[in-house]
């Protein structure tokens, strides 16, 4: 029905249509856009704090206050900044996956699942391969988790590719298997036995973890996460396989006219971006947890997705986001002294994503004069 | 004004931008008939239909419903004013059952609890089965096959209480047997006084359902005629014009050489198992435009995917150089040196969010020449595209804008560039000129002549015969998925090509 004019009213004679009052204007979906205008996601972030506003304000509190605060607690200290950068590690990681796949629109909502993969799969280097040094141990639990990661990613592309199944209910479905198999390991085979029956592994040694910069907490995984955003930035721009992507991102039934096999394509793509969230759940347990335990993740794979479309898939712009979203967690910690419940942070996490996707749908519309 | 029309269209013009879709046409239709409206893809039927149904609105023309003279500003007018009309790809709610389909659009009602949602379901179910129309009422559309859902679609203008039902193209989505029965409900409806207008191209279902026939050609009403006072063969005329308008033949200037293409006995089969080609027969030969008229959907598209590998084959025999190609693949296809240019150039030919340089590597950059290990050369790349976008005199803001936001012309240029450059040996160019202004349809026929004179060869697939009749050396007639006619340039005329177009000459022996 979307072509018919959505203002058109009755005019059966011409009385009737003389006295009745009709819109100028009509709304009407607009072709030639595809995309929203950058600046859509500034607009959107600046409205979805001004919702917010008014809940903080409910509460009884300043909403610019709360805000300023926020942002000092994230941003204005050594603490702060280091604690924004260890949160924004595995939302980038994350994110780079979730936006490869959604690159060429596979739309995997399973980061979660692939992250608890990859701590997994790290900390099984642990349990089965204790004594090793250092330059072995961090190597072999890298592969662990990609491998892990992958599988868990090609658990979703196989039956997409061979069946048809849609990728949204089995990469969601399989991050409650990663999370349910998370919690066998820590509650019975891998718990620490000497951890007053806490739901962990134990403690991972000195060889097991990530280096960190003097004494902050701020780990060796910020490398790994730049090094992958070069990565994905060089693949897709200078690359044959990149440029492949490229074109079945943007038109897939152009890619199959250009003879390129897109079945595969999903296949290897899914694997990495599994392997990548993989590498982010490795980075969290050697580097943060040190160890693997119950709730290992407060939903970084699934702010990622977020934070992969704030950037718009972009790697540089996931790099900003990422920071963004880490900041908004560290700063909903600083503001608990204010007598404000953490979540406010989930809280504008949420608006955001809501006013991004309204902003997305509104901007496919045009204002036209009626006629 | 005569009493004998219960709906007149008056002096219609509709203006698309510069197109003129309609140019000042008149239709009548009398009470209780069955009108047919006849005409090629692109004749202007739906366009003067969607005005009747409130979609369009005239550019400037009357509209008389019982010698009243109306304005219909949207499909709601439309519907108070007992037009209904039945379009080609149907306008339901996948989710929810029949009978609920046909209750939604009411305005005035709204949901009144379950008794009052069964009591509306026998009222359609009685209406249905009145008119013959029989379907399943509470099942859901996702259920219903195709024939059911068109019925769906009829009762709903029925229960609205059309007078006038307009049915676009019924018969393009249903099998033969369901169309037998749609002509014989048909007969019902005008039984009850009802006036039925069918938009279509197939001269069979005009002869067999018609009681009035208009017919159209190129936006403009050319005739409307009894049935008992005309025949096939004249309305087919009427159809594609006899009118010897001056074809400037552009002919080889060298002889054609040797065999190239030969497509065998070949069988196709489209989605829902339709046979979309029927033991197809074919030959190209170095340095000829081969050209394919017909009228849309006898096998055309598949003709082309088949040939560029994009879709399989069941039966049949593709030799092409000399060597018979066994499995579709794009790739293959790719590499032995074919060409594509398809129908719809921003669906399937280029991307348009990209930018230009990359919408001219689609093909060729696994090539050396494009990457190396892996990874693309990027400057040289560029140089190339900057060659050929200025080769080709394609007018764009820069080689990374987005293709988007090129003309028309200038993609299908861009496009021509990207699959010349690549030196094919055949070129399978299908609607190529669609869309695109003189100059710009100019600027495309050059280019196909250019490259018919260095020997390669040219597979043009239009519907615009007077465009296929300019440029082929040879012309074939697609029907139901066989070439049921072939003739040179020289003997080709209007109205060979429009009997073999709407099915009526049989196939002759073949006069190569």
């Amino acid at each position: 029905m979307s072509e018919q004019p959505a203002a058109g009213t009755v005019s059966l004679d011409k009385t009737a249509s003389e006295t009745r009052r009709r819109l100028s204007f009509r709304f009407e979906i607009d072709p030639a856009r595809k995309e929203s205008p950058w600046w859509m996601t500034i607009v959107s972030i600046v409205l979805a704090l001004l919702a917010c506003a008014i809940f903080i304000a409910a509460n009884g509190k300043n909403p610019w206050l709360v805000y300023e605060k926020m942002f000092r607690g994230a941003f204005m200290s050594e603490f702060g900044i280091t604690e924004t950068l260890v949160k924004a590690i595995p939302l980038l990681l994350c994110g780079l996956g979730v936006a490869i796949a959604y690159r060429i629109s596979v739309w995997n909502i399973g980061a979660e699942g692939q992250f608890v993969a990859g701590a997994i799969g790290a900390t099984a280097v642990t349990v089965y391969l204790p004594e090793m040094p250092m330059s072995l141990t961090i190597p072999i639990m890298i592969v662990f988790a990609v491998v892990a990661g992958g599988i868990w990613g090609a658990l979703t592309a196989l039956p997409k590719v061979y069946f048809q199944v849609n990728e949204l209910i089995t990469s969601l479905m399989l991050n409650y298997v990663a999370l349910l198999l998370l919690d066998y390991l820590v509650f019975d085979p891998w718990k620490d036995p000497k951890g007053f029956n806490f739901p962990g592994t134990p403690m991972f040694t000195d060889a097991q973890m990530l280096p960190v910069l003097g004494d902050t907490r701020l780990h060796l995984g910020l490398v790994f996460a730049l090094v992958i955003v070069l990565i994905y930035w060089f693949t897709v721009k200078y690359t044959r396989w990149g440029y492949e992507l490229r074109l079945i991102g943007a038109n897939q039934d152009a890619a199959r006219n250009a003879g390129i096999n897109i079945k595969k394509h999903i296949l290897i793509v899914m694997v990495i971006s599994g392997a990548v969230a993989g590498i982010a759940g490795m980075s969290e347990v050697t580097g943060v947890t040190h160890r693997l335990m119950y709730g290992i993740s407060p939903g970084y794979g699934y702010t990622a997705i977020i934070v992969a479309w704030i950037a718009k898939l972009n790697p540089f712009g996931l790099v900003i986001s990422s920071v963004l979203f880490g900041g908004l967690i560290v700063g909903g910690y600083s503001v608990q002294t204010m007598g404000l419940p953490s979540s406010i942070s989930s809280m504008i996490q949420g608006a955001i994503l809501f006013f991004l996707i309204a902003g997305n749908m509104i901007s496919k519309f045009r204002l036209r004069r009626n006629g | 004004m005569r009493e004998t029309f219960s709906l007149e269209m008056k002096q219609i013009v509709k203006q698309f931008g510069s197109v003129i879709a309609n140019d000042h046409v008149d239709f009548n239709c009398k009470p209780g008939e069955v009108h047919a409206l006849l005409g090629e893809n692109g004749a202007g039927k739906s366009t003067i239909m969607c005005m009747l149904s409130g979609v369009y609105r005239p550019t400037s023309g009357e509209i008389y419903i019982h010698g009243e003279k109306v304005k219909i500003r949207s499909p709601k007018d439309a519907t108070k004013l007992g037009v209904g009309m039945v379009f080609q790809n149907f306008r339901l709610v996948q989710t929810l059952t029949a009978a609920e389909n046909i209750v939604l659009g009411e305005k005035s009602s709204f949901w009144r609890g379950p008794r009052w949602m069964k009591n509306k379901t026998e009222e359609i179910d009685s209406i249905a089965k009145r008119f013959g129309l029989a379907f399943p009422v509470d099942r859901p559309i996702w259920q219903l096959s195709v024939g059911e859902q068109q019925r769906v679609e009829i009762v709903k203008t029925l229960y609205r209480g059309a007078e006038f039902i307009i049915l676009d193209e019924p018969t393009s989505v249903l099998t033969p047997g369901e169309a037998d029965q749609l002509f014989l409900t048909l007969e019902q409806m005008k039984s009850e006084g009802k006036t039925v207008i069918l938009t279509t191209h197939k001269m069979k279902e005009v002869m067999a359902a018609a009681d009035r026939i208009s017919v159209m050609r190129k936006g403009r009403m050319i005739h409307t005629i009894d049935k008992s006072d005309t025949n096939e063969k004249d309305l087919a005329r009427l159809m594609v014009g006899s009118d010897i308008a001056p074809v400037e033949i552009q002919g080889r200037t060298r002889p054609r050489g040797e065999l190239l293409l030969n497509v065998e006995n070949l069988d196709v089969y489209a989605e829902h198992g339709r046979k979309a080609l029927n033991n197809l027969n074919l030959k190209v030969y170095k340095g000829e435009i081969v050209g394919v008229a017909g009228v849309a959907g006898n096998g055309q598209s598949e003709l082309a995917e088949v040939l560029n590998g994009l879709c399989t084959w069941k039966k049949g025999k593709i030799t092409f150089n000399g060597v018979e190609i066994k499995t579709a693949s794009v790739r293959g296809a790719i590499e032995a040196g074919i060409s594509h240019v398809p129908e719809n150039r921003m669906k399937s030919g280029l991307a348009g969010s990209l930018g230009v340089v990359d919408n001219l590597l689609f093909k060729s950059y696994r090539s050396e020449h494009r990457s190396k290990y892996g990874f693309l050369k990027i400057k040289s790349n560029r140089e190339w595209s900057q060659k050929l976008v200025e080769q080709f005199d394609v007018k764009t803001p820069g080689i990374d804008a987005p293709v988007r936001q090129l003309s028309g012309g200038n993609q299908q240029k861009l496009l021509f560039a990207r699959e010349i450059d690549r030196k094919p040996e055949l070129m399978v160019a299908v609607h190529p000129t669609q869309g695109l202004d003189v100059g710009a349809t100019a600027g495309v026929h050059q280019l196909l002549n250019g490259l018919r004179d260095e020997g390669k060869s040219v597979l043009l697939i239009s519907e615009d015969l007077e465009e296929v009749m300019q440029l082929s050396d040879r012309i074939l007639i697609i029907y139901n998925g066989s070439i049921v006619g072939e003739m040179r340039q020289e003997e080709a005329n209007r109205e060979r090509i429009g009997l073999y177009m709407a099915g009526i000459r049989e196939k002759e022996e073949e006069a190569v």
